[in-house]
């Protein structure tokens, strides 16, 4: 039986005013499979994760969840979506504990202290859960962020650069939750710049370059300097 | 019920937002002070002249406070992105204006009470057996300018000419309130009875009813860009 992928991107383009940023990209991920979206500034990782995530819609093509729209259906797309983004979605004068309740309450939720103050100990910001997100540094609001999606339990996690700021500790908590939510049969796309360890959670790579996927490859047997080289082939190829 | 904690939810971050920061309500503070110190030197202590231009002038300050306070009603969602995360979030988004007018009305009640109260001091006005009267004017007519301009502070706050663009869009719209309140007020500090000013109370509550629906129907579709 073929698997049938919960992420399907076909056809994908994306105009910006004269810029045609994304063109013809097509993307399968399924179930408990991670992807690591690799490409140089501009080649339109943050725009494809956007469109998958509903924040923009495409000039063409078809982008689907679980057999979703991402477009025509986006409300129920939404309800299966974990997103990490550069912002990391915080408000600077709540504390951390108000900004989860605050996520939480508005998808609905009940915010029930222990549950919230367990999420915040699982990414060691328990000492913190009273003071205002204008005094953390970059990790410690975007481990914030990650404790938001562990609350949360999303079908599909769009990461983009999610271990940027992040210490090395943290850094092996986060490959850890994200095998560990992969193994639960979740689906993952991450937008990287990094050609370190972080890979080794990805099973494929998708190398976007001149608006299109240029490679798309198992990561299994490839190690730093292999990726390293395949990928300034593709995007030296493409530019 | 949902739906209330939603927009609860929404009122409760506003607020607590603005009561750390302060950010909206000082500034409005210190502009109101100006405006009273400009009036109170151009008008004089001529109580004839005052009783006769003190309607304008109160909803005049009232309406400058609301441009500069409804305007900002959004910066608080660029930061860090949490428009997006709001537009991610799964539900019924009219459930978030509702909560960002109830954030915008309660600021605003902040703000009137201390312009009236300063008005009163200023101008030396009585406001003996007036005071039903005119707190039920100012409800009906904050609520339609925090419904439209809470609406509108939305349609811009992704503009590049959000400062420029936000009192252009808002003032002509508030006509219709700003033409009720100020007749109605005019009544109630000339110990008028309501029904006199009656039509006018309905325009208030017909104008309210249209802005907050406008608002609700419209708000996702605003969110969605």
């Amino acid at each position: 039986m073929v698997a049938v992928p919960l992420v399907r991107v076909a056809g994908l383009v994306r105009v910006f005013g004269a810029q045609r940023v994304l063109d013809g990209v097509d993307l399968d991920v399924s179930a408990g499979e991670a992807v690591a979206l690799l490409g140089g500034n501009g080649a339109g990782k943050t725009t494809l994760l956007k469109i998958i995530a509903t924040l923009l819609r495409p000039t063409r093509g078809t982008t689907t969840v679980a057999g979703l729209d991402c477009v025509r259906q986006a409300e129920a797309v939404r309800a299966m979506l974990g997103v990490v983004a550069h912002g990391n979605y915080v408000y600077e004068e709540l504390t951390a504990r108000e900004n989860l309740a605050f996520w939480l309450r508005l998808a609905g939720h009940p915010a029930a202290r222990d549950r919230l103050d367990a999420a915040l100990a699982e990414v060691e910001l328990d000492r913190h859960a009273d003071a205002r997100v204008r005094t953390f540094s970059a990790g410690m609001r975007r481990r914030l962020s990650l404790a938001r999606l562990t609350l949360a339990r999303p079908r599909v996690l769009l990461l983009d650069e999610p271990f940027a700021g992040l210490d090395q500790r943290a850094r092996k908590w986060l490959e850890g939750r994200l095998e560990a939510y992969k193994a639960d049969g979740g689906a993952l796309i991450m937008a990287t710049h990094s050609f370190g360890r972080e890979l080794g959670i990805a099973d494929r790579l998708a190398v976007l370059a001149g608006g299109r996927v240029a490679l798309d490859t198992p990561r299994a047997g490839l190690d730093q300097q292999d990726v390293q080289r395949l990928y300034l082939a593709h995007t030296e190829e493409a530019s | 019920m949902t739906y209330a904690r939603r927009a609860l939810t929404v009122a409760w971050k506003d607020l607590l937002v603005e009561r750390r920061s302060k950010e909206t309500l000082n500034a409005l503070l210190f502009f109101s002070l100006a405006l009273l110190f400009v009036f109170q030197f151009a008008l004089g202590p001529d109580r004839e002249r005052l009783a006769a231009v003190l309607p304008g002038l109160l909803w005049l300050g009232f309406i400058l406070a609301a441009v500069l306070g409804l305007g900002r009603a959004f910066f608080v969602e660029h930061e860090n992105d949490c428009w997006e995360a709001l537009l991610l979030t799964p539900g019924d988004k009219s459930a978030i204006y509702l909560g960002k007018l109830a954030g915008s009305l309660a600021l605003m009640a902040v703000v009137e009470s201390l312009v009236l109260g300063l008005f009163v001091v200023f101008f030396n006005v009585d406001l003996t057996g007036a005071v039903a009267g005119l707190v039920l004017v100012m409800a009906l007519g904050t609520l339609g300018i925090a419904a439209v301009g809470t609406l509108f502070a939305a349609i811009t706050a992704q503009a590049r000419a959000r400062e420029l663009l936000f009192p252009v869009l808002l003032l002509p719209v508030l006509v219709p309130v700003l033409l009720g309140t100020v007749k109605a007020t005019e009544a109630v500090l000339l110990r008028a009875p309501l029904g006199d000013v009656a039509h006018w109370l309905k325009l208030l509550v017909a104008a309210d009813v249209i802005y907050v629906v406008a608002g609700l129907l419209t708000f996702d579709f605003i969110l969605e860009g």
